[in-house]
């Protein structure tokens, strides 16, 4: 029967890759393999999970494809299925099923129908990899698509200035939450020294033995997971990405943000429970954060004015709730919870227009002048001030530029005295030199192999750092990306015994994205003269194509499943070691970095208002 | 860089500035007072093409087709190249055709320059590398948002007493956090109100530059800023009161500007014009008219005049006006709505001796209605015209709805708790069975309940009636003789009436439509005209009243009754009210026109599913009514029906003159007898009524079809409902006033061609009697022509005065039945005659 599980992830990536070889004027038959595929999974897991109640619901798990084998790491794709599972695939089905349906006729004529049901394919490949994911790895690819299809999903609207900001800014904290789960695969490759499956996890005196001689690493790793829980489920600190995901069409805002993809956070809570079971303070610490996120979001819930908005921060209040429930331990609860929750906000989603006919008819029969709260009990300076805080949303949207991502603009525009040429000038003899030393390893003093990594990781930091904040030149901000890889390698490679096929196998993937990305930029300089990064050009309006591409290139520099590279990512932090933590952190932030730089190329050139079409483009503040 | 300076111009005056902005902002209603005008109204004392050039140098406003659109149409034959070659000739002579057709037809005309708004503003950007409008707009807006919130909070602003400022500073005063991030600016709010150009003199410091900041700043979120002055002017049109001004809009704004800088420049930073470049253009000087400028004028009339010459040559060929001899079987009146020309004809067609009107749908009564418990009144006729009357419904028998997912308990801690444990899975099944049988729900905008049918209106006055907020409740008899007879005369119903004469207003029932109030009668200000429809019936039934109509030469035959109803135009569904009242006799006929009504409500369905992409238009009229109605209460469905979309003519006359022409659903219609209204008095005020509202409606299809991303709300699929007042995209997004692109992609961007049949002398005589009427005629926002009574002789309206017009179009087809060509296409059909 474990057999069966990866055609549930199979399915929809049939599906996605047969729906995007249809012709774009072929509505009807795009919709109608979005239907015919969500509907046949429906139906699928409804059987199977028939089959398998009355089986007596046995946990299954199936080692699927080993990818890689080197000695002590192996990266295998693994499928896992529980109670956890199962609600969250019925759940997704049903709702993905009736939104594929729902949205035949609503998108009806509108530019980007394709691009709408590919996306809502794409997404829910990623969600089923991610639910049915038997190990991190495999969760990790899964969490990976989900967040480029939220990005194009919000950006879907990708000639208006306000879809395309918030779409960078929702990026920008889902790739804090993939470090995590990166820097959590990385500690617990070192805690088990092996690719462990969630099986395994299962196992009690497995975990408590592990645990007991290593708590340190035990609590690293909860909170890295609890980080990219919270990102993915909005809760504090990085609640105000939620509402601003809303600048799709009202059915993809439904299903991603009030129902499937706001719940992985959840979902990843669930099953990684039996790990932190144990650990008293993570439990804790867990319950807190959704308690105070859930008091927070009440709060922010109550005097929003717009329908969208109510329902996102009114959701991540539930949200919160259901973190409490799975760290007191009632995971039940919490699945049942997370059903109810998620079927409630994509319905009231869907008849929010509702609302001004609805509410327009109460307020004619019954005004009053002066609505009562429960407000009205609190003194007046204490409700003054709680209620500009909640309108603020406290801070929370300035929260991130303030400590984040500010800061790291401030690092970067001080190296504005990095030109392209002095780069190449400086830091390709340094490479050189680098790898002069890198062969003659075994001639070098041990204190300076030990510190050679972190000086070519933070090289690399300071390249990417750059990219990112770089004003003008695009190409300038790719090349840089890439050295970044180079130096990463670099560093990596003096911590271990030097392993050609394996930094092989990291850069294959971005020399060759690199190489057609930068072709890509040249084409479209030459054709449209200015490629800045200082503003939106918008030239997708124009150049479907060759955005296309970059997109790929982008996703292959940034070590998406689509090339050897992301093995390679995941294989690079197995070799630093688990008292590295300063290495960890700069190459974990080199990627987080790394990442933003790519989206903000991307989006700066091909997205927003396009440049030359001033007369047929929405104003900026719409 | 030398700093710009002048000091040569005459001082800054607030409010002239404040006026001449309202001027210009977008006059949209909150979304329940949504109710047509011309979106440009503001150019409106000028000529149509020397106002939208202007409006686009401006603005930025797209006011024509692309190039290529017109040039495809001409390829596909939409545009004939005969009408083309005479607009050519008309503006620039027989000697220049060759030449301008070549550059119409080949030449390239890149869109060239940007719009001269905002580009003072962009200094900031430019010369400071600071992001204004990123750090101030989302603040502002949410705040002001929060103010006039009309029931979507649950925790609603604290003050909403007082004016915008002075609310805010009574919250600063007593608050331990600040909508500021810094000191000054919120000092300034504090001690005392800073006058505007305080304000400007640190921001701007110049100012011969303060008007082109304060349009800038206004026009970079005009959907707010409109908001905020059409709440200024019109209070009554938010239940829940607000005091807000433009004025104080722009104050806070100011200071949160001041406040953005502070924070990231510290106090010390010069003011704008200290770093200008180069001194803006005078935002409203003249800019010479281009030859691209002069190519699009051509094309566009070419477009309208290769559509209006058809209807102008079937005016002339249509022979179906036969004289009736035989007694009718009843007369209906309708709204001159375009969507109620295919009902008429249908009906005319089942029965042959029926007789059908069009008048604005208010049918001449104007009144506030209160529902029986409704704590506010619903003002129903058109918007310039505020009534002195009051009708009270009385006794209502259905029970209002409630839906459960609108509870904001929803949305709060505990209950949230529960209520997404259980009312959770109640929504999958709601959800489920909408998608797969959708039904009638609470939440949908329906027409049916704007009055309930069984209950009493308070429609004649008593003594014993109080006059309530200065309204007179009901109407006394000489009051209500004066309405019937002004409907009566104006529409040429003043003889052989049938035993039964129908009044039909119409309303929309939809679902998920925030825009539901353009969907009812726009005669009725955006509500359903079912109480104006059973108002003038109980008048027109009244017999004191037709004692009255006698002594003034209207004799209404005692056996003669007068039936109210409702028609639903997404649904396509009629209600009668009252007909239980009905003679014995009259009950019988009633019994069978209600059957008509009901056949020719199935084909009028089937003739709009057409364009309906979800229906196979071939099936039988019952089947396709079937799905028109599912249609209506599917929530995935963002077209519900395409209310006024493809609208292009105005036809004020008798029915004879278009009764055999086929049109498409294109023209509203206003019945008219130049015979009994010699001089041009009924004419008047029908052109009183009919110019603006006609006029609003397709100017506001015309321009939200030419710039629907500046003009018109965009896609609503992202919509997002803002304080119940407006919409707009996502969260932080500005308020998109105009019509969404689901209402308008089918409409052909067309400025209405009025036709009215009387004497040229006549009608000329009567648009000059009004400047406000006559300036739509002048500067060409309507296009009009007269068709002479008697000869069917046309005259078409030009620079002050008619001109002889021969129509080129010398053939048109002919169809014998409707049926199989509505099943051919979706596509807008020519002018066909009906044999």
């Amino acid at each position: 029967m474990a057999s069966l599980l990866p055609f549930f992830v199979l399915l929809p990536l049939a599906g996605y890759v047969v729906s995007l070889l249809v012709p774009a004027r072929r509505e009807t038959l795009i919709s109608q393999i979005a239907v015919l595929t969500v509907g046949l999974h429906l139906l699928g897991a409804v059987l199977f999970m028939g089959v398998w109640l009355l089986d007596g619901h046995p946990t299954l798990d199936v080692k699927e494809i080993v990818l890689l084998q080197t000695s002590g790491y192996e990266f295998f794709v693994d499928f896992d299925f529980d109670t956890v599972t199962a609600v969250y695939l019925f759940v997704g089905a049903f709702l993905t099923f009736l939104i594929t349906r729902y949205s035949r006729a609503y998108m009806h004529r509108e530019a980007g129908y394709k691009r709408f049901f590919n996306t809502i394919l794409f997404f829910y490949v990623g969600y089923t990899l991610t639910i049915l994911s038997g190990n991190l790895e495999t969760l990790f690819v899964g969490w990976e698509i989900l967040g480029i299809s939220s990005f194009l999903l919000i950006a879907f609207y990708r000639d208006r200035y306000l879809p395309v900001k918030n779409a960078v800014k929702v990026f920008s904290l889902y790739r804090i939450g993939d470090v995590g789960l990166i820097l959590a695969m990385w500690m617990s490759h070192h805690l088990w020294h092996q690719n462990t499956t969630f099986l395994q996890l299962r196992n009690y005196e497995l975990v408590h033995e592990h645990l007991q001689s290593h708590t340190l690493i035990g609590v690293f790793i909860s909170v890295m997971i609890l980080l990219s829980a919270a990102v993915k489920s909005a809760q504090l600190p990085f609640s105000s990405w939620l509402p601003r995901a809303m600048e799709g069409p009202t059915p993809s805002s439904a299903i991603f943000y009030g129902s499937l993809s706001v719940h992985l956070g959840v979902f990843l809570l669930l099953r990684t429970y039996p790990f932190w079971e144990q650990q008293v303070s993570v439990r804790v610490l867990i319950g807190t954060v959704g308690l105070c996120s859930a008091l927070v979001a009440t709060g922010i819930a109550r005097v929003q004015s717009s329908v969208k908005s109510q329902i996102a921060y009114a959701s991540i209040a539930q949200i919160g709730l259901m973190f409490i429930e799975i760290a007191a331990g009632w995971g039940h609860l919490a699945l049942f919870h997370f059903a109810g929750n998620a079927f409630l906000r994509t319905y009231q989603l869907l008849v929010s227009p509702s609302v001004v006919s609805y509410q327009i008819r109460e307020q004619f029969y019954h005004f009053s002048p002066h609505p009562q709260s429960i407000e009205r009990f609190y003194p007046k300076k204490i409700a003054y001030t709680f209620y500009m805080l909640c309108l603020k949303e406290w801070n929370l949207d300035s929260f991130m530029y303030r400590f984040l991502w500010n800061p790291l603009k401030a690092v970067g525009r001080r190296l504005d005295f990095l030109t392209l040429n002095r780069v190449l000038l400086f830091f390709v003899p340094i490479y050189g030199l680098g790898l002069l030393l890198l062969v003659n390893e075994d001639a070098l003093a041990p204190d300076l192999v030990h510190a050679l990594p972190m000086v070519f990781s933070l090289m690399g930091l300071l390249m990417v750092l750059k990219a990112f904040t770089e004003r003008k030149k695009a190409r300038k901000s790719w090349v840089l990306i890439l050295m970044n890889h180079f130096f990463v390698a670099l560093a990596i490679s003096f911590n271990e015994h030097f392993r050609f096929e394996q930094t092989l196998l990291y850069l294959s993937g971005i020399v060759v994205a690199g190489i057609l990305g930068y072709v890509v930029l040249t084409r479209l300089k030459t054709l449209e003269t200015s490629i800045d990064l200082g503003r939106f050009h918008g030239h997708a309006y124009k150049h479907r194509l060759l955005a296309f591409l970059f997109l790929l290139c982008c996703l292959g520099v940034s070590g998406f499943p689509i090339t050897p590279t992301f093995v390679g990512e995941d294989l690079i932090f197995t070799h630093i070691h688990e008292n590295q933590l300063a290495l960890a952190f700069f190459t974990a932030l080199s990627f987080i970095v790394d990442g933003l730089a790519l989206i903000r190329i991307y989006a700066r050139v091909f997205l927003g208002p396009h440049v030359r079409s001033v007369f047929d483009m929405a104003y900026r503040s719409s | 860089m030398q700093p710009f300076m002048e000091t040569n111009h005459s001082g800054f005056d607030e409010h002239r500035v404040i006026h001449s902005l309202k001027h210009y902002l977008p006059a949209q209603a909150p979304l329940k007072d949504f109710v047509h005008h011309n979106t440009l109204h503001s150019f409106q004392d000028r000529p149509f093409f020397d106002a939208i050039r202007s409006a686009s140098q401006v603005f930025g406003y797209k006011v024509a087709l692309a190039l290529d659109e017109y040039r495809a149409m001409y390829s596909s034959g939409q545009i004939s190249p005969v009408v083309l070659k005479k607009v050519i000739v008309g503006h620039k002579g027989e000697a220049r055709l060759e030449s301008w057709l070549e550059k119409l037809l080949q030449k390239p005309y890149p869109a060239t320059g940007t719009p001269r708004i905002g580009s003072l503003r962009s200094t900031w950007k430019k010369q400071y590398h600071i992001d204004l409008d990123s750090l101030v707009h989302p603040l502002l807006f949410r705040i002001l948002c929060s103010y006039l919130d009309q029931g979507i909070a649950i925790w609603g602003f604290p003050v909403t007493n007082r004016t915008f400022l002075d609310a805010l500073r009574e919250m600063e005063r007593h608050s331990f956090t600040s909508f500021f991030r810094t000191r000054r600016a919120r000092r300034l709010l504090l001690d005392g109100t800073p006058s505007i150009s305080e304000l400007l003199a640190l921001l701007v410091g110049d100012e011969a530059l303060y008007e082109t900041y304060l349009f800038d700043g206004q026009f970079a979120h005009q959907g707010w800023s409109g908001m905020v002055s059409a709440i200024e002017d019109g209070p009554q049109t938010l239940l829940d009161r607000r005091q807000l001004s433009l004025h104080d809009l722009i104050t806070f704004e100011l200071l949160l500007e001041i406040d953005a800088l502070d924070a990231h420049f510290g106090t010390q930073w010069q003011p704008l014009s200290q770093k200008l470049a180069h001194k803006p253009t005078d935002l409203f000087a003249n800019a010479p008219v281009t030859e691209r400028d002069e190519v699009l004028m051509m094309w566009q009339e070419a477009f309208e005049w290769s559509y209006y010459d058809q209807v102008l040559a079937g005016i002339q060929q249509n022979k179906l006006a036969r004289k009736q001899t035989l007694g009718k079987s009843f007369q209906a009146l309708f709204c001159i709505d375009d969507r109620e020309e295919s009902m008429r004809r249908y009906l005319e067609q089942l029965d042959p001796r029926c007789e059908t009107f069009g008048t604005p749908g208010f049918f001449g009564v104007e009144f506030f209605f209160q529902p029986e418990t409704g704590k506010f009144y619903e003002k129903v006729c058109p918007a310039p015209v505020t009534p002195k009357y009051l009708i009270k419904e009385q006794g209502r028998t259905t029970k209002k709805q409630k839906d459960v997912h609108f509870n904001k308990h929803a949305h709060s801690f505990y209950s949230g708790w529960l209520i997404s444990q259980t009312l959770g899975f109640w929504s999958a099944l709601r959800l489920f069975l909408n998608i797969f049988r959708p039904t009638m729900s609470p939440s949908m905008a329906s027409s049916f309940r704007h009055m309930d049918g069984a209950a009493r209106l308070t429609i004649e006055h008593k003594h014993q009636h109080a006059p309530e907020n200065d309204l007179q409740v009901g109407f006394t008899v000489p009051e209500m003789a004066d309405r019937v007879e002004g409907v009566l005369k104006s529409i040429g119903l003043v003889k052989n009436f049938a035993s039964l004469v129908y009044v039909v207003g119409h309303g929309s029932s939809t679902i998920n439509n925030p825009h539901y109030a353009a969907y009812d009668c726009g005669a009725c200000s955006g509500r359903s005209g079912s109480a104006n429809a059973r108002v003038l019936c109980y008048m027109a039934n009244h017999p004191q009243v037709r004692v009255l109509l006698h002594e003034r030469g209207i004799d209404i035959p005692d056996d003669t009754q007068f039936v109210g109803a409702l028609h639903d135009t997404t649904r396509d569904e009629i209600a009668f009210f009252d007909d239980q009242a009905l003679q014995v006799g009259n009950r019988e006929f009633h019994q069978l026109n209600r059957q008509t009504f009901a056949e020719a409500l199935d084909l009028n369905a089937k003739e709009r599913s057409r364009r309906f992409e979800s229906i196979d238009s071939s099936l039988t009229p019952e089947q396709i009514h079937d799905k028109v109605k599912i249609r209506s209460v599917s929530l995935f469905e963002p077209r519900p029906e395409l209310n006024h979309a493809t609208n292009a003519l105005c036809i004020v006359g008798r029915r004879a003159m278009t009764k055999g022409l086929f049109l498409d659903r294109r023209a509203l219609m206003n019945s008219y007898n130049y015979a009994i209204d010699p001089d041009g008095h009924y004419l008047l005020n029908i052109l009183k009524a009919a110019t603006p509202v006609c006029g609003g409606i397709n100017l506001e299809y015309f321009f939200s079809r030419m710039d629907n991303q500046k003009l018109g709300a965009g896609t609503k699929l992202p919509h997002n409902v803002m304080g119940l007042i407006g919409v707009a995209n996502g969260i932080d997004g500005d308020l998109r006033p105009g019509l969404p692109s689901q209402m308008i992609e089918v409409h052909d961007p067309l400025r209405l061609l009025m036709i009215v049949e009387h004497y040229p002398d006549v009608v000329l005589a009567t648009i000059q009697k009004i400047p406000a009427v006559y300036e739509w005629y002048s500067n060409n926002w309507i296009n009009l022509v007269a068709v002479h009574p008697e000869t069917r002789a046309l005259y078409v309206f030009k620079a002050g005065d008619f001109v002889d017009y021969y129509p080129l179009t010398d053939h048109l087809d002919a169809v014998a039945d409707v049926e199989p060509l509505v099943e051919s296409n979706g596509e807008n059909f020519p002018v066909f005659i009906l044999s």
